[in-house]
């Protein structure tokens, strides 16, 4: 038996599920950069779970997993010692993607003053990312429909985009903030990755998601993953749904959110938030962005850039003489109506897939989730 | 590879004109002949305008599309880059890239009456379509422009407001809140020359831009008159960054003024229009 997971698996109705031993999961790393890839995957810096290069599962999150509250996350060890017994960390797979900072052009000035102007031209390496949630894969997706699919495409983000590999691990372990069921976007990831993975405790049940996810798996040559591991694999996820405990209302909060925006619950909420912007920046859709400029001091040369922005702040609304959102009342109430209301009308879905990041990584412990069942509760 | 969007060409700065204390007009013409044959836009779109080694605004087109020569772009000074663009001279060079967005309806308003309304400073959009119209007078009919300023020394192209006034079917009606000597027309609120206007609502179509409050007042008072939300159109202004429907800056609700925008037809935007802080 030579591929039970190659190409042709993508072709049949029957989804085909392999057995990787735990020990033969360093052959991934082997198949991927074989095919040009540089690996990215979860490791533990500065007390949490990021995603950055590796080249071992001896990097991985071993043994280690997560306790996270409103404002608060916090690792913590984890008996049996598997590698992805945590749920999503600060950082999502947008940096990968959608730059912090990057350069979108430069000009030359000449000593006659003529401009030329140049693309930022990147060539981006080939990046596979071994970890990924569903929740952020359907981040994935929204970010792609944002910079993609508009009548202008985002090159520098197609470009990542293309070289971009996903082999995702389905979540059995979510944390407190996590409401992924009930935005419909996990904890098993349905699309958008080219492998996924379920982890038991001796190793992986492994799907493949695209032709050249099955490619790879094709070449490890794995065994069929038996009708007990399957099982298990499933129970796994599903036990790991049922742990959730947060959720919002409903899936389309458009219309109560727009039909109450003088709920006295924008001013509540107004009065803790400190308008920091952690939120957006955690959040795996937002895709605010300004841009500056770096002129070189000798005058014949400047760089235009562009890095990550946020509705919290005070130059985002800014025309001249006037600050729309000047209120932090104002401010939030612009983050809910877009992220659960308008993106119905850009995007056709909420823009919340559920990973919580913005209830932990607030400082003052902020819950979406509860802000929006105040505002869905309390009619006017 | 295809172009990048944020992607400026250079543009030489053929004329300039100082209209007022603080507003000027350049007239833009794309150095590479290529892209200067194949630049098309419609009246009420913008370009967004960059200064070297400062950043980018964006201006609306105000020369009319069928001009072969350069792109006319009337410009207030208020800030960091327009300050910095108000010393270029003629000859110099900037960068553009565009144009943007959705324009004024002009196919539409063909064969109807027009009102043309604006407020405060914000004139350069409108004044396009003013243009634009005038010069095919006959595919228009009635056509009645409004102008409101601040103080009587803001109005800038007052010759061009008194010739428009002897053209057949046109009525032009002025006003400043504060008027200086030598005001022939109304003193006070834009809004009060409405009542001035002769308006037939089942055939009229309004374009209008200027301070929101302004519009504001001004379509309820067209309501009042008869005419139908549908037939207002506005031109709206919020924080640009990338003109592509991408930095989110400009979000009005669902709406993207960039791309979407900057002219909306009331109904799209009534939802919001008045609500502070979107
Ligand atoms: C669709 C559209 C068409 C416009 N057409 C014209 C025109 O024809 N003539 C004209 O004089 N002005 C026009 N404006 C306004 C013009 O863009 C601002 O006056 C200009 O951006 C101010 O920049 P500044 O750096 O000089 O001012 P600052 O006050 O220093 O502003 C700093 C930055 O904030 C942003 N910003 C400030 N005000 C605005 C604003 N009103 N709109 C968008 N971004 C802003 C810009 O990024 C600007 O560089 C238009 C604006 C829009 C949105
Ligand atoms: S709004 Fe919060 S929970 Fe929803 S996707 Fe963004 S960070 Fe995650
Ligand atoms: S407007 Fe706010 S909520 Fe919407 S994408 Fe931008 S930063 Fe995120
Ligand atoms: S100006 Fe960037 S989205 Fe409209």
């Amino acid at each position: 038996m030579d591929t039970i997971l190659g190409p042709e698996c993508m072709n049949s109705n029957e989804k085909i599920q392999g057995w990787m031993p735990r020990e033969r999961f360093d052959e991934l790393f082997g198949a991927l950069s074989a095919l040009g890839y540089t690996c990215y995957g979860p490791q533990v810096r500065d007390h949490a779970i990021v995603y950055a290069r590796i080249t071992s599962s001896g990097e991985l999150p071993r043994g280690v997993t997560d306790a996270q509250q409103p404002g608060s996350y916090r690792l913590t060890h984890s008996e049996g010692g598997r590698w992805f017994d945590w749920a999503n960390g600060p950082q999502a797979l947008k940096p990968l993607l959608f730059a912090p900072r990057e350069s979108l052009w430069r000009v030359a000035r000449d000593a006659q003053g003529r401009l030329s102007f140049t693309p930022a031209a990147e060539r981006p390496a080939k990046i596979a990312l071994i970890g990924a949630r569903a929740c952020d894969l359907a981040a994935l997706r929204l970010q792609d429909q944002h910079f993609l699919e508009g009548a202008y495409v985002d090159e520098a983000y197609a470009a990542r985009r293309r070289n971009l590999l996903v082999v995702a691990v389905n979540c059995t372990r979510p944390a407190s903030t996590c409401f992924c069921v009930s935005t419909g976007d996990g904890p098993r990831a349905a699309s958008g990755f080219d492998i996924a993975l379920t982890e038991l405790d001796d190793g992986f049940v492994a799907e493949a998601g695209s032709p050249v996810g099955g490619e790879i798996l094709g070449t490890l040559v794995f065994d069929a993953a038996s009708r007990v591991q399957v099982k298990d694999a499933d129970e796994a996820i599903a036990q790991g749904a049922q742990q959730q405990v947060r959720s919002l209302p409903s899936r389309n909060l458009r219309d109560v959110l727009f039909d109450n925006l003088d709920h006295p619950r924008w001013d509540d909420v107004a009065a803790r938030c400190l308008s920091c912007g952690n939120c957006t920046s955690v959040c795996p859709t937002c895709f605010c962005h300004r841009e500056t400029e770096e002129p070189q001091l000798d005058g014949t040369a400047s760089g235009h850039l562009r890095e990550w922005d946020s509705c919290f702040t005070q130059g985002h609304s800014y025309i001249h003489g006037l600050t729309v959102r000047a209120a932090t009342r104002e401010r939030y109430r612009q983050w809910l109506t877009h992220k659960l209301g308008s993106w119905h009308d850009q995007y056709g879905r909420s823009g919340c897939v559920g990973c919580g990041r913005c209830i932990a990584w607030c400082p003052v412990g902020i819950d979406i989730a509860e802000e929006a069942t105040a505002l869905h509760g309390g009619g006017k | 590879m295809t172009a990048s969007p944020y992607l400026p060409l250079e543009a030489r700065i053929a004329d300039r004109h100082q209209e007022s204390d603080t507003v000027f007009t350049l007239d833009l013409e794309l150095t590479d002949a290529i892209a200067r044959a194949a630049y098309r836009f419609e009246p009420g779109q913008f370009n967004m305008v960059y200064l070297y080694g400062v950043g980018e605004v964006a201006i609306s087109i105000v020369s009319d599309p069928d001009d072969e020569h350069a792109l006319g772009h009337t410009i207030r000074r208020v800030g960091r880059v327009t300050n910095g663009i108000a010393k270029l001279r003629k000859g110099d060079c900037l960068g553009i890239r565009g144009p943007y967005g959705r324009g004024w309806p002009v196919e539409e308003a063909q064969g109807r009456d027009v009102v043309l309304i604006t407020g405060g400073l914000g004139c350069a959009p409108v004044v396009g379509v003013i243009n634009y119209i005038v010069r095919r007078r006959d595919l228009f009919g009635h056509v009645t422009i409004i102008q409101g300023v601040k103080h009587s020394a803001d109005l800038i192209w007052r010759g061009r407001y008194e010739q428009w006034a002897t053209l057949p079917d046109t009525q032009v009606l002025l006003a400043a809140d504060v008027a200086g000597p030598g005001w022939p027309w109304h003193q006070g609120r834009v809004t009060a020359l409405l009542d001035q206007a002769t308006l037939n609502p089942a055939n009229t179509i309004v374009m209008m831009c200027g301070p929101e409050i302004m519009m504001r007042l001004t379509i309820d008072i067209l309501l009042q008159r008869g005419i139908r939300e549908q037939d207002i159109w506005l031109s709206m202004e919020r924080n640009m960054q990338c003109a592509v429907g991408h930095c989110g800056h400009c979000q009005y609700g669902p709406q993207f003024v960039c791309k979407d925008g900057p002219v909306f037809c009331y109904p799209e935007v009534k939802a919001l229009f008045g609500v502070s802080g979107f």
